[in-house]
């Protein structure tokens, strides 16, 4: 088979990995005598047909796999084309890539063969080629074979710049059903492994300059949503857990597509649940940007995301004792709760409002979305002139572009909407609003 | 201080030669209506004055910006100028003016007009710097790697780190059409050309094999069941991609389609004259 064909099969069955990210690691090629360097804040070389961001060269060293998993294209009793990459084959393409400038380095994961071991150490000796061989400092990311020796991890972490360990299913329950060669267990003990060795590393550095470093970009993970009937709520509440105690860089979700026809999962023709993925996202920035804990954005009683508003304008419309908040003497974290309000912005305020009193017109020049802002703050005290305040009106104002257009192609009008309303609506609102794209 | 609404100021569109309009105009009191490079296009009624480039002038301003503003001030005017907005020298002469006043809490002064545009207009030309680190495709030419942008602003200067770092044991060429300017690296060092012509060579059958394998793999990674090309246009806008080997064939598809509905249109418009 030739480098091209099997180039195909094997990003084929890569793409469902959502983390493409070349993120978290700063490294200047200097003085050495190889190729490559990697930026802290990633570099996008490209964007795929489906809008998602191409980084890195993303393939599997081989989709023969031992196991069964029920949600995976590459499960050993799926008739599909199977192929399998030489070590330098991929190092070798990995090179004439990188140096056309198509990609910011490899992500490499790969089925298992023979046994989780000798998987492994097949990925070590690509690596260690790219990095020895050639002297390599573009970005690498590997993933953990799970059931491999914890030695093997190691000297995989040491080769890598990012190492992940997907958890694939939201729960144990869910695992049985769908992965039964996997369990909780075996998935977590490598990531508190990998955990473990960073932090310890991180010391190591501090003392010895030359130790080598461990995974410096840090560990993610994925998890895949639609598969099973796991609730909103249970994972983010998972990915909290994740970020706190694993010190995850960052959690994937990826909306299941269906592959095939299995009786356990959703059936073949079902659309991934993109809006869900959406909210998922916006949720995991919630957590990691702006102060919030998942017990806020959903609870008990509220399991699910509402379709129809972004989760921190959903916190916002439930929460009217906070607003409206005085832009120009708001402290930091209040600022970020305002809807319209983001990182840059509200630390553009910060800045800003020391030089000078802040007005409205002022804000829109610093990049806050006023459309929504302007029902949750004062400036020097007064409401934007002119605003009348309607549930309906804020509704409207609050809901992205394509959720308003989605309904008024169901027959919903702007007057019918109201913040209560919402949550009766979710479930007959779900299947309409669920396919809508990432574009928001 | 006059506003100077009845001159503008022409200088030789040298990063020093603006400093010196900027030095004419703290000598002179003034603040021109326009600063335009060479002769103005239009004409105008009021005085032109010509400003002559004079190291020593231009050396005084921009020593006198971090001493009295600051560092970044300096590196925030460098990157202004290499803007494609449209009056950047004369916003940069204003940014100055302000700022010599303000001293270093300018850069804080975020909702201020002049700030605010120099700010945005930074901000695109970094942007389009940081997107072009990623975009820029390669071609090998025996061991000789080349590349064409076509990006809005001068953004070579901000590239040149970036490449000479990452490929600092290769010798390449990125060259920029719009701007008829060319970062070359060889033998580990770079230069930055002006006032060049360039075409890219035809490509040899092993740089077309790799073509072929990143066209492939560009194909193959896409998932169909979330086809978004208007989430794709957003995140990599149209302009880039005749220069990118993977989207070069989606362009001419897109061409071909818009070709075949224009003749529909026409023949249907046709028939009907008919």
């Amino acid at each position: 088979m030739d480098i091209s064909e099997k180039l195909k099969i094997l990003a084929d069955s890569a793409k469902y990995d959502a983390a493409c990210t070349s993120s978290g690691v700063d490294r200047a090629g200097g003085h050495s005598d190889g190729i490559g360097s990697a930026a802290k804040c990633g570099i996008c070389h490209s964007f795929a047909s489906d809008g998602r961001c191409i980084s890195l060269l993303k393939i599997l060293m081989t989709n023969f796999c031992m196991f069964d998993c029920k949600y995976c294209v590459n499960r050993h009793s799926n008739d599909v084309p199977r192929a399998r990459f030489t070590p330098s084959e991929i190092a070798d393409l990995t090179i004439n890539f990188y140096r056309r400038n198509y990609i910011e380095g490899l992500f490499l994961s790969s089925g298992i063969i023979q046994s989780p071991d000798y998987t492994c150490e097949q990925m070590i000796e690509t690596l260690t080629i790219l990095r020895v061989q050639y002297k390599f400092g573009g970005y690498i990311h590997a993933k953990a074979i799970p059931g491999a020796d914890p030695e093997l991890i190691n000297r995989l972490g040491v080769l890598a710049d990012r190492i992940s360990v997907n958890i694939e299913l939201p729960s144990q329950k869910s695992l049985n059903r769908l992965a039964p060669d996997k369990s909780k267990t075996s998935i977590l003990l490598p990531m508190g492994h990998i955990t473990q060795k960073i932090k310890q590393n991180s010391y190591e550095i501090v003392k010895y300059k030359s130790a080598p470093k461990f995974a410096p970009a840090g560990q993610s993970t994925q998890m895949i949503i639609g598969a099973t009937p796991d609730s909103d709520f249970q994972i983010l509440r998972l990915s909290e857990a994740m970020y706190q105690k694993y010190s995850l860089k960052r959690v994937f979700y990826s909306a299941y597509v269906p592959v095939g026809d299995q009786k356990l999962l959703p059936p073949a023709g079902t659309k991934p649940p993109l809006l869900r993925e959406h909210r998922l996202y916006q949720a995991d920035w919630l957590l990691r940007f702006y102060g919030f804990k998942a017990e806020e954005i959903l609870d008990e009683q509220h399991q699910d995301f509402n379709p129809l508003l972004d989760p921190k304008c959903n916190w916002a419309i439930h929460h009217p004792e906070i607003f409206p908040v005085e832009i120009n003497k708001a402290p930091y974290e209040t600022l970020l709760r305002v809807p319209g309000i983001g990182v840059k912005s509200a630390q553009r305020i910060i800045v800003a409002r020391r030089q000078s009193k802040l007005d409205y017109n002022d804000l829109r020049k610093l990049g806050v979305v006023m459309k929504r802002a302007v029902y949750f703050i004062l400036c020097l005290g007064k409401r934007a002139e002119g605003l009348v305040v309607t549930e309906a009106g804020i509704m409207r104002q609050l809901m992205s572009a394509s959720v308003v257009k989605e309904l008024e192609q169901n027959g919903y009008s702007g007057e019918q909407l109201s913040f209560f309303d919402t949550e009766k609506a979710v479930p007959t609102l779900e299947d309409t609003v669920k396919c809508l794209t990432g574009e928001m | 201080m006059s506003d100077g609404r009845n001159v503008i100021y022409c200088y030789d569109g040298t990063f020093d030669g603006l400093m010196c309009c900027v030095f004419e105009s703290f000598e002179q009191r003034e603040i021109p209506s326009e600063i335009s490079i060479g002769e103005p296009c239009q004409l105008s009624l009021s005085d032109i004055r010509f400003i002559e480039t004079i190291a020593e002038k231009s050396e005084r301003v921009t020593a006198a910006i971090p001493k009295k503003i600051s560092w970044d001030a300096l590196d925030l005017v460098r990157k202004m100028f290499l803007s494609c907005a449209e009056d950047k020298d004369l916003t940069i002469l204003i940014f100055l003016h302000k700022g010599f006043r303000a001293g270093a809490k300018i850069m804080q002064m975020l909702a201020d007009d002049t700030v605010n545009s120099i700010n945005k207009a930074v901000f695109h030309c970094t942007h389009e710097a940081h997107l072009l680190t990623g975009f820029i495709r390669f071609s090998d030419y025996n061991g000789y790697l080349a590349a064409v942008i076509e990006p809005k602003n001068k953004v070579i200067p901000l590239l040149a780190s970036h490449f000479t770092d990452r490929f600092r044991n290769e010798d390449f060429l990125i060259y920029d059409k719009t701007h008829r300017m060319a970062l070359i690296y060889y033998s580990h060092k770079a230069e930055i050309a002006e006032n060049i012509d360039f075409e890219l060579p035809p490509a040899s059958a092993e740089e077309e094999r790799y073509r072929e394998l990143w066209k492939s793999f560009y194909k193959t990674i896409g998932i169909k069941e979330r086809f978004n090309p208007r989430c794709r246009m957003n995140l990599m806008p149209k302009r880039f991609w005749a220069n990118m080997t993977e989207m070069r064939d989606e362009l001419n598809i897109r061409d071909e389609s818009t070709n075949r509905i224009a003749e529909k249109c026409l023949t249907t418009i046709k028939d009907n004259s008919v």
